[in-house]
């Protein structure tokens, strides 16, 4: 079971230069089959997360796979990808010859060397190796003294320039933003010279123009052969990019159409059973400055992009949303914020104070409440319970201690009160916080910051990787707050969710922040690329 | 197909019972070393019981041997907690021992309500401070304590045999390195008449009760145990994550510190360069058999002193060696380690439809 893992061989047809030269027509896509999945089953205890789902991909075919958390999307994946092992159903794979085969379960050996790649939603990328390293990884044979770097790179440069995916190649991947670190994982893919590729969420950290061109791309290898399954939240995305949508429910696949004739109320009533509804952004009423940003720099090798001179007012009674692709200084600015960097220059004014540095203890005293961005790295500690999870953030408070020991009865009834109020669902309130899914995890965030009533809340990509349900629930309590009069910060790589949200939009780029009054998504697009409107 | 599947949420009698099942093992175990060494092997399990539970002298006996181990179990399971790896237990233990010499060694005089407590802080202080220096080192430059705090163990125990060559050394001892004796007034008394354990163990009960309470029902050990696990998170929300990391390195060492001064102030009378044989490794096999907890610290303490005590008597009357011992411990360490992946994993055949 644990073979080595093969070097993929490099003289294979199509490699991917040659796969995305783009002179090519579009053409329909052909009716032959290189993937289907037939009768796939998972359970999970008592859950089954996968119910007897049937799925067919034909070559160049884009197929975008919809459904909640929890509705079997990646569960199927990783059975493709033989990371799971499936209950029942099999996987069978045409290569290029027509000769079918049928992937023995459990082995991603044998997915690897059908030449189907997988893009994962949560990174697979050593922190401590370049990008180049990260992307070889696994392409070279152990014990192989000439390692052909040259080559290597040589591809891999006319990769990113075919496919527009930029990276630096010999930076270290712990130096990376965000975005970056998720092209790299796009490339890693397309370096394999894959003929099935698995994208779960690829468009979540890039500008409109970079996912247009990661589309123009994709669609240009699609039509020289390449088949994609595209895993997605994003409906506009989903219309505009797939040819066939596949939607799933509960395990099972609850529809399958042409995306020629989808519309978005059918789509999502297949996702979710019911018609979709989204908060309704009513006009802030914005009140006196909570916080003020003077002047605020941080230098860039201190953190991603840094930051250039930043001034920033927050009123009472406002959402201030800031779009750009993640790693232009929104990370400073968040950890500014939350109390976790401290700025070269400049000063933070809260709450009537002018402070050179919030520390989390200072920030929180002064009422901020923080919605980080990776819940799972700074927002909770999984494995601590749910109760207690909810009062990390004030273990001083009369109502969780009382002479230094915990007043375990309150925290139970503090935390029933609140699971109930935000719905957050799990095994429990003493269970382990890690056995919540994503969008229960952010729930109980949003709970433990909601519940201080906090002047100020700073929401840092609050809904990514949320389903709809979730996600609509997360823009609902923040209007919510926000008409109580908090004033907050909504930073956001969906730039429907900011245009969606936002009182006001204001653009980083490159450590800078710029407001703008355009609700156009081309122009604002502009500006995060870093042109002027 | 073999498949291997994360539980999802370890059962409690799973999580108590591997500790116990992997004590068993280990002890049945045993029988391979004592097969290829000729003894019988039945016989050699009953004098290995005999040697514990065959007389008042032996269970105390194994009680005494146990003392210094809860401590420096203790020591091991709350720096663990915080995922301080704590590997110099011996040091401190050393450290502890040293302190409790030059204070209780007629320095200072007073009646045993103040030289016993004195002692003990001296121990406590002079352990924690050997442990800071490795977590401080870690905080401030990210050296990496399990190396620093091991390899300052040795460093400990030759300073040791350096003071004991020279100012603590006893005039008395007919040139034996060895200190001045503890004064009557800061010696641990006695529990029973001529046996040898002394207040130490009840001390180190003690102890185990209040590190318990402290880790489970505080905001101290819920903060240790926030910072243990995702001091990320921790920082994020607030704990003065660096503070307690620094405190819990001072807390293990202390514990580790008294460890050396119930030995010294207890049992020993007076400070050798072979107090320990080796207790200070060894409580990380107590802490990591008990799971951490420090209830079960206890526990596995006195499992431990058990297969130490009764292997020797064993290993005097049946001729075989007391290496036995040793190998009995580190087997239940590889008992509990794997038992510790059956708790979290359930291992399971499947079969799949349509499999070539």
């Amino acid at each position: 079971m644990a073979l080595p893992v093969a070097p993929v061989p490099h003289a294979l047809p199509g490699s991917g230069a040659a796969l995305i030269a783009s002179d090519t027509r579009h053409e329909m896509t052909t009716s032959k089959p290189v993937l289907s999945l037939r009768g796939m089953t998972k359970r999970f205890g008592s859950v089954v997360a996968a119910d007897h789902i049937d799925l067919e991909l034909a070559r160049g075919e884009v197929l975008a796979l919809l459904g909640e958390n929890g509705a079997g999307k990646t569960t199927l994946m990783n059975m493709l990808f033989g990371q799971y092992t499936a209950d029942a159903g099999s996987v069978h794979v045409w290569h290029e010859d027509g000769a079918e085969i049928i992937l023995p379960p459990g082995q991603p050996q044998a997915a690897i060397e059908a030449r189907i790649g997988m893009v994962h939603q949560h990174f697979t990328l050593a922190e401590n190796l370049s990008v180049i390293d990260n992307i070889l990884l696994g392409t070279e044979r152990l014990l192989h003294l000439n390692r052909n770097r040259r080559a290597a790179r040589a591809k891999l440069e006319a990769l990113m320039i075919h496919s527009g995916l930029e990276a630096p190649l010999d930076r270290k991947v712990r130096d990376l933003s965000v975005g970056e670190r998720q092209r790299v994982e796009i490339l890693k893919a397309l370096y394999r010279d894959v003929r099935i590729l698995v994208l779960d969420e690829p468009t979540a950290v890039l500008t409109p123009q970079e996912a247009d061109t990661l589309f123009a791309s994709v669609r240009s290898m699609v039509e020289n052969g390449l088949s994609v399954i595209f895993i997605s939240h994003k409906l506009r995305e989903v219309l505009a990019f797939s040819d066939r949508i596949a939607v799933l429910r509960h395990g099972k696949k609850t529809g399958e159409m042409r995306t020629a004739e989808a519309d978005t109320a059918s789509i999502i009533r297949m996702m979710i059973g019911e018609e979709h509804d989204m908060p309704e952004r009513t006009p802030g009423m914005p009140g006196d400055t909570v916080v003020r940003l003077d002047s605020v720099s941080v230098h860039p090798e201190r953190e991603t992009r840094g930051l250039r001179d930043v001034t920033l007012d927050l009123r009472r009674g406002e959402i201030v949303g800031i779009a750009g692709v993640s790693g232009n200084g929104q990370s400073a600015l968040a950890q500014i914020l939350s109390g976790l960097l401290a700025p070269d220059s400049g000063r933070i004014e809260v709450g009537g104070e002018s402070l050179a540095a919030l520390n989390p203890r200072t920030a929180l005293a002064h009422g901020i409440g923080r919605i980080p961005e990776d819940r799972h790295h700074d927002g909770i500690i999984a494995a601590l319970s749910v109760a207690e999870n909810l009062v990390i953030e004030r273990l001083d408070d009369a109502d969780v201690q009382r002479g230094g020991f915990l007043r375990r009865a309150s925290m139970a009834a503090n935390a029933e009160a609140l699971s109930e109020a935000y719905d957050v669902r799990g095994p429990g309130i003493h269970a382990r916080s890690a056995l919540l899914s994503g969008g229960n995890i952010q729930k109980l965030i949003l709970a433990r910051v909601l519940e201080t009533h906090p002047s100020v809340i700073l929401a840092n990509q609050p809904t990514r990787g949320l389903d709809f349900r979730a996600a609509a629930e997360v823009s609902r309590r923040l209007i919510a707050a926000r008409d109580r009069g908090a004033g907050i910060i909504l930073i956001s790589e969906d730039l429907d969710e900011v245009l969606s949200l936002a009182d006001r939009v204001l653009v980083m780029h490159a450590g800078e922040l710029v407001e703008t009054d355009s609700r156009e998504r081309a122009s604002i697009g502009q500006l995060m690329a870093g042109h002027a409107a | 197909m073999i498949e291997i599947v994360p539980r999802e949420q370890p059962s409690r009698r799973l999580t108590a019972g591997v500790p116990l099942l992997a004590a068993i093992g280990s002890l049945l175990l045993a029988a391979i070393p004592l097969a290829f060494a000729g003894a019988p092997i039945i016989e050699a399990y009953g004098q290995m019981f005999t040697g514990v539970f065959g007389s008042l002298f032996s269970f105390t006996e194994m009680l005494t041997r146990a003392t210094p181990l809860i401590f420096t179990g203790l020591a091991a399971a709350v720096a663990f907690r915080a995922k301080l790896w704590n590997i110099g237990g011996e040091g401190q233990l050393y450290l502890g021992a040293m302190a409790a010499v030059w204070v209780g060694s007629g320095m200072i005089e007073g009646p045993p309500i103040l030289m016993v407590p004195l002692v003990l802080l001296a121990g406590a202080i002079a352990g924690g401070l050997g442990m800071l220096g490795p977590a401080v080192l870690k905080t401030r430059f990210g050296a990496d304590e399990v190396v620093t705090s091991l390899l300052l163990n040795f460093i400990i125990l030759i300073f040791v045999q350096m003071m004991l060559e020279g100012p603590l050394k006893d005039p008395m001892s007919l040139g034996w390195p060895q200190s001045e004796p503890i004064i009557d007034e800061a010696v641990l008394p006695q529990l029973i008449a001529k046996m040898r354990v002394h207040a130490g163990f009840l001390l180190a009960i003690g102890t185990a009760v209040v590190a318990h309470v402290i880790m489970a029902m505080t905001v101290w050990g819920l903060r240790i145990r926030a910072v243990g696990e995702n001091a990320a998170a921790a920082r994020h929300a607030g704990m003065p994550v660096k503070r307690i990391f620094l405190a819990v390195a001072f807390a293990s060492g202390a514990l580790a510190g008294i460890a050396g001064v119930s030995e010294v102030a207890g049992l020993k009378g007076y400070l050798t360069t072979d107090l320990s044989p080796g207790f200070g490794y060894t409580g990380i096999v107590v802490a990591m058999l008990a799971g951490l907890s420090p209830l079960g610290v206890v526990a596995a303490a006195l499992f431990i002193a058990s297969v130490f005590v009764g292997t020797d008597s064993m290993s005097r009357t049946m001729g075989v060696s007391s290496f036995l011992a040793d190998l009995t411990v580190s087997m239940s360490l590889i008992c509990v380690l794997l038992g510790g992946f059956f708790a979290r994993f359930q291992i399971r055949r499947v079969r799949t439809e349509g499999a070539a």
